[in-house]
């Protein structure tokens, strides 16, 4: 995938190296900073690791935004049993695609940054789960790590420092539902990708049994610049318990699609208009997807917001994995809807009754609709039906589809009423 | 008691032992949470979500299988949010349910017709095409029809943890998510019928039952199996005489809901067409049928001959026959015919386990200890092929208490795969295997040592010895072959007193009479006496009945009533669920044999005799108001003073596909793949590990 054109009003962190020459090779990276975050990590006690990633206040970029530092903390070090790392490359929540470019143009931060959560959580092991449709990624991957071991920067002895670690590629089998973290955990061990219950949480109990620390490859490709220049400066580029900067996917009708990374609390309409290059053809703004096709659809006049965790909660929505879909006045909110359900319905793992039946059954309903057949009292069923769904599902996915299905209907119903069955519209 | 929490629900205070589930602590307290996929003793899954629960201060509906009860915690199972949760669920289940009850098997008997009636709405609002796909059959006993699958995973669960086979898993994702068998497109298994039994709705169907009859319209006769002699109860379905299905779904029973495949399906050899209906003479033109009365007549003159010259009578009892039959037939052999040559197909040696265990009544492990003990030894014993049960209740008691297995056999078993130590040996070895555990068995608990036939004589002297060596509470189980070896031996068909054994009589050239009772010793040795007039009492001509002079139609164990004696030493009751024409049950056909020979042995009514029993016979002097509710009494073990035998004990060496030659007029038994197996891993009948395996000696 190529890189699209950086913003000027970008804060690069993460994405710093995107655009050199060579971005992806341990040369490149060992000559702008690379490394020096472990070796100072080293030097750090596991509490002082975790505090500084406390103090950068930086939440999980897979989706949840679970604050990084304390699921570090969770981790028992003084376990008998050996601790594992895995990394959710499974990037999967439809509009984001900011994982793949971690891989692809900085594979060395990566490794760093899980590095450095091997030194916080005392692992020596870990497994970077790549989802089936980044085959080509792996290769990439295995190609930086191929290069890390021959030169000395995981194996034995890294860097001269005494610290073993060594990280795997696995493949997903092509599923949403593995970027859940535990079904994630039943796949990497080579089951039927479902997810588990909990308690027991991975940090106890995770992979095979282990304690796991599991985060998205965007949190651990964080941990390097944390450590280098200090958790309160990182925190600092955000807002208050939003810290950092995050890459936001901008895609839809804009005119400058692609991912920018923008430092937490960044205006959204700025992002669109500036950053993004503005609405398409000029046209007129409908509807946002705040971060990921999961999150509730903001109107237009809702998305005159900053863009962090809490204002987006605060609003009844997420900043999710950072997938920001832009809608013009054109969209057809019944078309988006289907097209979102006919993607949880294919997804649904069916291990629970609500989401497998759920989110067929309001893709047929939604496919009706879109073909002409639709009726009145769909409209409210949608919701209805959503709302059976909704914090009933085994795992999130049941909400996932459920909460954008909800947030259409209710800010949307306009469209529905207008792409009624013309015998439905008389009655 | 272990610590309590105290709790509220649905306004009710309800106090738990800590740790229960919501859904359990609501059901002691009679508040009934509904649920598909919780299943007591199988994993928890958290799938159907139909046991969500309102729990004040959280604040989303909570999962009441899976959360554990917490001191103060408030819980409301009947809220209007709960019961259109409910409701909702419902619907979702439905709307790819076909909803062809009218022709379901399990209509009438679905969990979800019933959750649907109590928690569901009164209408539809799906109104989208259901998906479907056409039902298959994964084995002769087994088929699935998808689209009633409600994906509880309750039959994934029974096969994996109860039975150890875990020959099915799911396939696919979301909506065409579906049960597959471990083979693509069938089966390969146990047969056991578990899955179909477990199935809450119409998904796993019957081979043998579907689409025969509705089940409101059957009689349900709760007897004991005649198969193996682990005396589990199967509940037959019977309508217009004829026996449908055999399951135990309410789980009364030493066994639970466990069946194996010939408890749950092998009952039709009830209604082979080679069965015998009517006496059979041997002619000069071959076998004609002949009445009761001349029958009867015949034999009582032949045997009141023989009896007056003092001629030589041999008498070949049944592992198969009630208790009151043997009592019976052991009473006629010694007061009436004055003969101790009796004996029976012999396959454990009680009489050695029994004098080893002189006045020790509490030394025979029951069923349930075999699900309780800390630990469990099973020594010369493929103990999943020949003893189901007993298996399935020692891998239970590894899965749910943490119970350690140890196995010293001649070859691999399923136990194995869950044993603490097992230990492989040569024939003959086994006490060397045994010995080299005694520094782990030492540290256990309690144990029970569960032993096959190769353990006899001085080798079962000396497996007690190393038992009570231990140190620890031990107590045996002797695994015979056959439904009452047990009622056999402790009836009396043994030849104490100097009586010839079965090898005996069958190699006397003098033998005036040999009179075999549901038994098929010449199918593996011969007659040596030429002129023995020979009358066999079976259900089908066997290789016995085509050397007999006469042969006596009998009714099987589905066909009558009395007492059987399980493995463990346990005494239940059986009832008739069908009558066959024709056949007379063997107690019948000895009473009128005594009545017609002109002896008072008294009345030959199964109760009467079993009257006796419990007088007369050491240890049978069981709770009646038990045996009589369909329960199981254990018996005391002979105490003490059991003189040798003379004679042969070997096992059949059946498999979980075999029993005698009542498993070869079964069709269903002979139509599965699997069968007949062999013992230790083998698979065919060619590659067998020991004994005559199919078609046993029985």
């Amino acid at each position: 995938m190529l890189y699209n054109e950086p913003s000027p009003l970008e804060t690069r962190v993460v994405s710093k190296r995107f655009g050199l020459p060579n971005s992806a090779s341990l040369d490149t990276y060992l000559a702008t900073d690379g490394f020096k975050a472990f070796l100072k990590a080293r030097e750090m006690t596991p509490e002082q690791i975790i505090d500084e990633v406390k103090a950068s206040a930086l939440r999980g970029r897979g989706g949840a935004g679970f604050p990084t530092g304390l699921k570090w903390s969770f981790v028992p070090r003084n376990s008998p049993k050996p601790r594992v790392i895995v990394i959710n490359a499974d990037e999967s929540e439809p509009g984001t695609c900011k994982d793949r470019l971690l891989i692809e143009y900085d594979p060395h931060q990566l490794i760093e940054g899980i590095l450095i959560a091997g030194l916080a959580v005392d692992a020596h092991r870990g497994y970077i789960y790549i989802r089936g449709e980044y085959r080509y990624l792996i290769e990439h991957m295995n190609a930086a790590l191929a290069e890390a071991y021959s030169r000395g920067y995981l194996g034995k002895n890294i860097a001269g420092t005494g610290f073993d670690f060594d990280l795997y590629t696995h493949s997903g089998a092509g599923a949403y539902e593995c970027g859940e973290e535990t079904a994630l955990l039943d796949s990497l061990e080579g089951k039927r990708g479902i997810p588990r219950m909990k308690p027991p949480f991975p940090a106890v109990a995770g992979a095979w049994g282990l304690p796991t620390l599991l985060n998205n490859v965007e949190t651990f490709s964080a941990a390097p610049a944390i450590i280098r220049d200090g958790g309160a400066a990182f925190a600092a580029l955000g807002t208050p318990k939003n810290g950092g900067t995050r890459l936001v996917c901008i895609s839809g009708h804009v005119n400058k699609p692609g991912v920018y990374e923008l430092p937490l609390g960044f205006p959204m309409m700025k992002a669109i208009n500036e950053v993004a290059g503005g609405m398409r053809d000029g046209r007129k703004l409908k509807a946002v997807v705040p971060g990921g096709s999961s999150c509730p659809l903001l109107r237009a006049d809702e998305c005159d917001i900053l863009m962090d965790y809490d204002t987006l909660a605060k609003i009844g929505s997420m900043l999710g994995s950072g997938g920001m879909v832009v809608l013009d006045e054109t969209t057809d909110m019944v078309k988006f809807a289907l097209r979102i359900m006919r993607f949880y319905a294919h997804e649904s793992c069916g291990w629970c009754i609500p989401c497998r039946e759920g989110t067929t059954w309001l893709r047929k309903i939604l496919t009706r609709f879109d073909e002409g057949g639709g009726r009145r009292e769909d409209i409210a069923l949608l919701g209805e039906l959503s709302r059976n769904m909704l914090g009933r599902t085994f795992c999130a996915l049941g909400d996932a589809a459920a909460m954008p299905t909800i947030s259409i209907v209710d800010k949307f119903a306009d469209d529905f009423v207008k792409r009624l069955a013309p015998e439905a519209v008389t009655a | 008691m272990a610590e309590t929490v105290k709790l509220t629900i649905d306004g009710r205070a309800v106090e738990a032992e800590k740790g229960t589930l919501i859904i359990e602590a609501a059901r002691q307290a009679g508040i009934e949470i509904p649920s598909f996929c919780y299943y007591e003793g199988l994993k928890l899954q958290a799938a159907c979500r139909m046991c969500l629960v309102e729990v004040e201060k959280t604040p989303k509906l909570q999962v009441g299988c899976t959360l554990p009860v917490a001191e103060g915690m408030v819980v409301h199972t009947d809220s209007e949010l709960v019961k259109s949760a409910r409701k909702g669920m419902l619907e979702f289940l439905l709307t790819n349910h076909p909803l062809d009850c009218p022709v379901c098997d399990k209509g009438g008997e679905c969990e979800l017709q019933d959750m649907v009636f109590r928690y569901g709405a009164g209408e539809s609002r799906f109104t989208e095409r259901k998906v479907h796909t056409d039902e298959q059959q994964w084995s002769p006993v087994v088929y699935f029809d998808a689209p009633r699958c409600i994906l509880c995973y309750r039959c994934v669960r029974i096969c994996d943890e109860g039975m150890g086979v875990n020959a099915l898993g799911v396939g696919n994702r979301g909506v065409i998510a579906a049960i597959v068998p471990n083979h693509h497109d069938h089966l390969e298994c146990d047969e056991c019928g578990m899955c179909i039994d477990i199935c809450p709705v119409g998904a796993l169907t019957s081979g043998t039952y579907r689409y025969q009859t509705r089940p409101w319209e059957m009689d349900h006769v709760g007897t004991i199996c005649t198969h193996c002699a682990d005396g589990c109860r199967t509940t037959l379905g019977v309508r217009n005489g004829r026996i449908i299905r055999g399951n135990n779904r309410d789980r009364s029973g030493i066994n639970g809901e466990f069946l194996c495949v010939k408890g749950r399906y092998a009952f039709d050899f009830t209604e082979h067409p080679d069965r015998l209906l009517s006496p059979m003479l041997r002619t000069e033109n071959g076998y004609e049928p002949v009445s009761w009365a001349k029958a009867l007549e015949l034999v009582a003159n032949k045997f009141g001959a023989v009896k007056a010259r003092n001629g030589k009578l041999g008498i070949i009892g049944s592992n198969h026959t009630t208790n009151e039959e043997n009592f019976f037939l052991a009473k006629l052999a010694r007061q009436g015919l004055g003969t101790r040559n009796i004996d029976h197909h012999r396959t454990g040696d009680l009489t050695t386990f029994f004098d080893a265990l002189s006045g020790r009544n509490d030394a025979l492990a029951t069923t349930a200890e075999l699900y309780s003990a800390k630990a469990v030894l099973v020594v010369g014993a493929d103990l999943s092929q020949q003893h189901p049960l007993l298996a399935f209740q020692v891998r239970s008691d590894v899965r749910h208490h943490g119970a350690h297995v140890y196995t010293v056999t001649r070859g691999p078993v399923r136990e194995d795969h869950q044993a603490a130590a097992g230990v492989r040996v040569e024939q003959g070895g086994e006490l060397a295997g045994v010995e080299s555990l005694r520094d782990r068995l030492k540290s256990e608990g309690n144990l029970v040592i569960a032993f096959g036939d190769s353990i006899q004589g001085e080798s079962l002297r000396k497996l007690i010895a190393f038992g009570d060596s231990l140190g620890i509470p031990v107590k045996y189980v002797c695994l015979v072959d056959y439904s009452n070896s047990r009622g056999a031996f402790d009836m009396g068909l043994i030849p104490r007193e100097g009586g010839l054994s079965r090898e005996q009589m069958l190699a006397a050239t003098d033998l005036d009479v040999l009179w075999v009772v549901g038994s098929n010793p010449l199918k593996t040795a011969a007659l040596s006496s030429t002129n023995a007039f020979v009358v066999v009492q079976d259900l089908f001509m066997t290789e016995t009945a085509r050397q007999a002079d006469l042969v006596l139609p009998a009714a099987s164990a589905y066909e009558k009533s009395g007492t059987v004696t399980n493995v463990c030493g346990e005494v239940q009751k059986l009832k008739q669920a069908i009558k066959v024409m024709g056949a007379k049950t063997d107690l019948e056909i000895f009473g009128l044999i005594a009545k017609e020979m002109g002896l008072d042995l008294g009345i030959w009514l199964p109760d009467k005799v079993f009257e006796e029993i419990r007088r007369t016979v050491h240890g049978y002097n069981v709770p009646m108001p038990v045996i009589a509710a369909g329960g199981a009494a254990a018996t005391a073990p002979l105490n003490g003073r059991v003189a040798a035998l003379p004679g042969a004990i070997e096992s059949a060496g059946d498999t979980l596909f075999t029993s005698g030659s009542l498993s070869r007029y079964s069709k269903l038994l002979n139509s599965v793949m699997e069968a007949p197996g062999g013992l230790y891993g083998n698979q065919g009948p060619g590659d067998r590990g020991q004994g005559p395996g199919a078609g046993g000696r029985s």
